[in-house]
C-alpha cells in the first residue's frame, strides 16, 4: 500500500470546562496552527477534508454542520464525516488518496464534553432495548471490566496504580495535560474507591478541545518541503457488543488491527494508547506485546486529558511528533470506540 | 486512478410508518440479507462493513454501529459509521466505494438505515442551541422559503410542485417497496391537501418512514464472476459548503453544481439529460425536482420546471429523461437510508433489475443525495458498462 505522510498535527489545550467558547471557536485556532505547520492558508489548500464529532456531546443533531463554519469552505470543498474518534475520520482519508481522488486531506475532531454527565451520556450508545435503559454509564462498565481482571489475578491495583503515576509524570512534559504531577502509586492506592475497584485517579477526565492533521502523498509531502512522518500501515476491526459474549480481560480486536497494519514488522520505541482507564492501558500493552523497550503513552495518554471524538487522532499525532523530533524512529497509536474497548484502530508511523 | 468497482448486490426493505416488527438490528439485517441473496454471498465474503444513517437523535442511540455489529456480522472485521446530514446514505455508499476503489478491500457491505417510528425528527431536528436563532420549523420550515425565491426568479406556473407530487407517487405505485402506495392520485388531490409549510402542501412533502438499504461493493474480478449483472461504478463526487455564509447562492447551490461537474467529469458525460438515460435525485419537497434539474445541469436556470411540466421526467408520460421511477423521497423517507436508496435504485436501474420501474434499456443513470441546508451533496454514475 502506499505510504502517507503526515505533514502537520495539532491540537488545543485539554480543559474541563471551555465555558462558554463553541465548537468553532475550539476548532479554529487549532486549525490555524495546523495549516500554518503545513505551510497551507486554509482548507481550500487541501483536495479532501474529513472530521469526526458525535452529536450527543453538544445536544445537536447535526453538530458536524457547525465545524464547516471553521474551515474556509467557499467554494465549496470534498468534505466528509464520521461520528466516530477523528482516528477514523483519518482512515476514511487515506482510502480517499489511496484511490488517487485526493493527493492531501485535513482531518479533525472536536467534542465539548462539558456541558453533559458524560458517563451517563454515553449509556446511551449500549443496545437501545436491554442496556441503554439501564443507563449503565461508561465508568461502571469500566469499572466491571477491571474487577474481572483483579479477580482472574491478571492484574493488581498495584499495576493500575504504576500506570495512572507513569502517567501523571509523563504529563509533565505535555503543555496540553490536563492532570500532570509527581504522584506515587502509593499516593494513589492510598485514595479512596469511586466505583470499585475504580479509584478516580483511575478514570480519564472529562475534557473540551479538538485536534487537527494534515496527511498528503510522500510526493506533495516532499513539494511542501515540510518534516513528515509516514503512515506506514492501519488497520481496525470491532467485536461483538454483547459483553457476555467477549473476553473482557483482552482485545482481540486490537490483535487483529495490529497484525492487519503491520505492527510487529520493526521496532516500537513508543507506543499512544487510547486507554480510559488504567486496567485498559495494561489490557492493550498486552495484546500488542509492548515490552521494555516500548515507551508507553510518553504524553500521559488520555488519563491527562481526552478529547473525545479526537484523542484517537491526537494518538497518532503524538507518535508523529516523536518521529519528527528524531526521538523515535517507528511508532504505534491506537484509536477505541464504543465500550470497554469495543472498537480498536492501529496505526504505525514510521520515520520517513 | 481509482481502481474500477461495481454494485453487485442490492437489498431494501419494504419502507413503511412503523416496522414494530423489528428491532433497528433486525431491520438493518432485513436489508443486508437481502443484499447477499441478491449477490448470491454469504456473511464470510464480506471484509468490511460501512454504515450510514442521519444524526443518531433520530433513534436516540448513539453511535449505533456498537449495537449493530452483531447484526451485520461485522465481528472482527472493520466497520465505519459514516453521517454526513441528510445526504449521508450517498456518502456512506461513496466511502463504501473508497474501500475498493483503493484497492484496500475486495468486497464489502454498505448499510443505511433510519426508523423514525422510534423518535420524533421534528424534535431532533430543532433542539434549541446556545449561541443560535431557535428555528422550531423542522426541514419543511427552512427549505420553503428557499423555494418561494425559486418560483419568484423563475416564475414558474403555481402547480409545477403539485405534478412532481402526483407524478412521483404514480411512480411509486409501480415500486412494492415504497412506502406511498397511491396509484390513482390527481393533481387536484394533491392541490387540496393542507398547507404545511408556504408553499409546500402535505402531499408535497415526503413521508416519515422506517427502512434500510444495502449494497455490495466488490472489485472488477468479483463483479466480473457475479451471478447478476453488476453495476460498474463510473464517476463519484462529494461536496460540502457552510449553511450560510454572505452572498450565498441557496436556490441553486455552488456546492450541487460542483459536484456535479465533478462526477460528470469522470463518467465522461457532457450532456446529462441525453447523455443520462434516468436519475435517482434527493427530492423530499416537490418543487426540488425543477430547482435540481437547474442545479444538475438538465435544464437551463429558470427552465427546470418545463421538464416537469412538458412530463420529461415522467415514465408514465414517456419522457426521455425519467426522474426518481422508484417513488423517490416523495414516496419513501427513511432519512439516513434516503441517499442510499437513490443511489441504490440508479443501480437498479442499470442492472436492468428495477421490476415494473425500469426504464427500458438504461445504460447510464445518477444517483444523487443532498443534506443540511441544502450544502452537502453526494453524486454517483453508474452504467451497465465499465467505461
Amino acid at each position: 500500500m502506499t505510504n502517507i505522510a503526515i505533514v502537520a498535527y495539532q491540537q488545543s489545550d485539554s480543559v474541563s470546562d471551555a465555558g462558554a467558547v463553541n465548537e468553532v471557536e475550539l476548532l479554529m485556532p487549532v486549525l490555524g496552527r495546523t495549516f500554518g505547520q503545513a505551510g497551507l492558508n486554509n482548507a481550500q489548500d487541501v483536495d479532501f477534508v474529513c472530521s469526526g464529532s458525535c452529536d450527543y456531546l453538544q445536544g445537536a443533531a447535526f453538530a458536524f454542520v457547525a465545524g464547516v463554519d471553521a474551515l474556509g469552505a467557499v467554494p465549496p470543498i470534498k468534505e466528509s464525516h464520521v461520528e466516530m474518534d477523528a482516528a477514523w475520520a483519518l482512515y476514511e482519508s487515506i482510502l480517499k488518496i489511496r484511490m488517487g481522488h485526493a493527493d492531501s486531506a485535513l482531518i479533525y475532531g472536536f467534542g465539548k464534553s462539558s456541558p453533559g454527565e458524560l458517563p451517563i451520556v454515553l449509556s446511551q450508545q449500549l443496545d437501545p432495548y436491554y442496556l441503554a435503559p439501564q443507563w449503565v454509564d461508561t465508568i461502571s462498565l469500566a469499572a466491571m471490566q477491571a474487577r474481572l481482571m483483579l479477580e482472574q489475578g491478571l492484574i493488581t491495583e498495584r499495576d493500575m496504580a504504576e500506570v495512572v503515576s507513569r502517567s501523571r509524570r509523563n504529563a509533565l512534559n505535555n503543555s496540553h495535560a490536563q492532570i500532570s504531577g509527581e504522584v506515587s502509586p502509593e499516593d494513589i492506592l492510598a485514595e479512596d474507591t469511586y466505583l470499585s475497584p475504580l479509584r478516580r485517579s483511575d478514570c480519564c477526565p472529562v475534557s473540551d478541545g479538538a485536534s487537527a492533521m494534515v496527511i498528503a502523498t510522500v510526493e506533495k509531502a516532499q513539494e511542501w518541503g515540510k518534516p513528515y512522518a509516514l503512515i506506514s500501515g492501519i488497520d481496525h476491526r470491532i467485536e461483538t457488543h454483547n459483553m457476555g459474549m467477549r473476553d473482557l480481560t483482552d482485545s482481540v480486536s486490537t490483535r487483529l488491527a495490529a497484525e492487519g497494519a503491520g505492527a510487529a514488522d520493526g521496532a516500537i520505541d513508543v507506543a499512544e494508547l487510547y486507554a480510559p482507564f488504567s486496567h485498559q492501558e495494561i489490557i492493550l500493552t498486552r495484546a500488542l506485546g509492548l515490552g521494555e523497550e516500548t515507551s508507553v503513552n510518553p504524553s500521559g495518554g488520555v488519563l491527562a486529558g481526552n478529547l473525545l471524538m479526537a484523542s484517537g487522532l491526537s494518538r497518532i499525532g503524538e507518535v508523529f511528533n516523536r518521529i519528527v523530533s528524531g526521538e523515535a524512529g517507528r511508532g504505534i497509536a491506537h484509536a477505541t470506540s464504543g465500550p470497554c474497548l469495543q472498537h480498536n484502530l492501529i496505526t504505525v508511523v514510521e520515520k520517513a | 486512478m481509482a481502481n474500477l468497482a461495481a454494485v453487485v448486490g442490492i437489498g431494501q426493505t419494504k419502507y413503511t410508518t412503523k416496522r414494530e416488527d423489528v428491532s433497528i438490528a433486525g431491520l438493518v439485517r432485513e436489508a443486508a440479507v437481502n443484499a447477499l441473496a441478491d449477490a448470491n454471498l454469504n456473511w464470510n465474503d464480506i471484509d468490511a462493513v460501512i454504515i450510514g444513517k442521519a444524526p443518531d437523535m433520530f433513534e436516540g442511540v448513539i453511535m449505533p454501529e456498537c449495537y449493530l455489529t452483531d447484526a451485520l456480522g461485522c465481528n472482527g472485521k472493520p466497520m465505519l459509521r459514516v453521517h454526513t446530514a441528510g445526504s449521508v446514505g450517498g456518502s456512506t455508499a461513496l466511502v463504501a466505494a473508497s474501500h475498493v476503489q483503493s484497492g484496500t478491500f475486495n468486497r464489502v457491505l454498505t448499510v443505511a438505515f433510519e426508523k423514525q417510528s422510534e423518535s420524533n425528527a421534528m424534535w431532533a431536528l430543532s433542539s434549541p442551541q446556545p449561541f443560535s436563532t431557535h428555528l422550531n420549523a423542522g426541514a419543511g420550515g427552512y427549505f420553503a422559503p428557499i423555494i418561494r425565491e425559486y418560483m419568484r426568479r423563475s416564475n414558474a406556473p403555481y402547480d409545477v410542485g403539485i405534478k412532481v407530487a402526483m407524478k412521483d407517487r404514480l411512480h411509486g405505485a409501480r415500486n412494492p417497496l415504497a412506502h406511498l402506495n397511491k396509484p390513482d392520485i390527481t393533481m387536484k388531490e394533491v392541490e387540496e391537501s393542507f398547507m404545511l409549510w408556504d408553499p409546500i402542501r402535505f402531499l408535497e412533502s415526503c413521508p416519515s418512514s422506517d427502512g434500510a438499504c444495502a449494497m455490495v461493493i466488490a472489485n472488477e474480478a468479483l463483479a466480473e464472476q457475479s451471478p447478476k449483472p453488476p453495476a460498474w461504478i463510473r464517476g463519484v463526487a462529494m461536496r460540502s459548503e457552510p449553511t450560510m455564509y454572505a452572498g450565498r447562492e441557496e436556490v441553486n447551490p455552488q456546492a450541487g453544481r460542483d459536484c456535479a461537474a465533478d462526477v460528470y467529469k469522470q463518467a465522461g458525460i457532457t450532456d446529462p439529460r441525453k447523455d443520462l438515460d434516468c436519475a435517482e435525485v434527493y427530492v423530499p419537497f416537490s418543487w426540488y425536482e425543477p430547482m435540481w434539474l437547474e442545479n444538475l445541469g438538465f435544464a437551463p436556470e429558470g427552465e427546470g420546471w418545463k421538464l416537469t411540466m412538458e412530463g420529461a421526467t415522467s415514465l408514465d408520460e414517456g419522457g426521455d429523461i425519467p426522474w426518481n421511477c422508484s417513488g423517490g423521497v416523495l414516496s419513501s423517507n427513511p432519512i439516513g437510508a434516503s441517499g442510499m436508496i437513490r443511489f441504490a435504485e440508479a443501480a437498479r436501474q442499470v442492472r436492468g433489475d428495477a421490476g415494473n420501474h425500469q426504464v427500458e434499456g438504461a445504460k447510464l443513470a445518477l444517483g444523487h443525495a443532498y443534506g443540511g441546508g441544502a450544502q452537502f451533496f453526494a453524486m454517483w454514475v453508474v452504467g451497465a458498462e465499465k467505461s
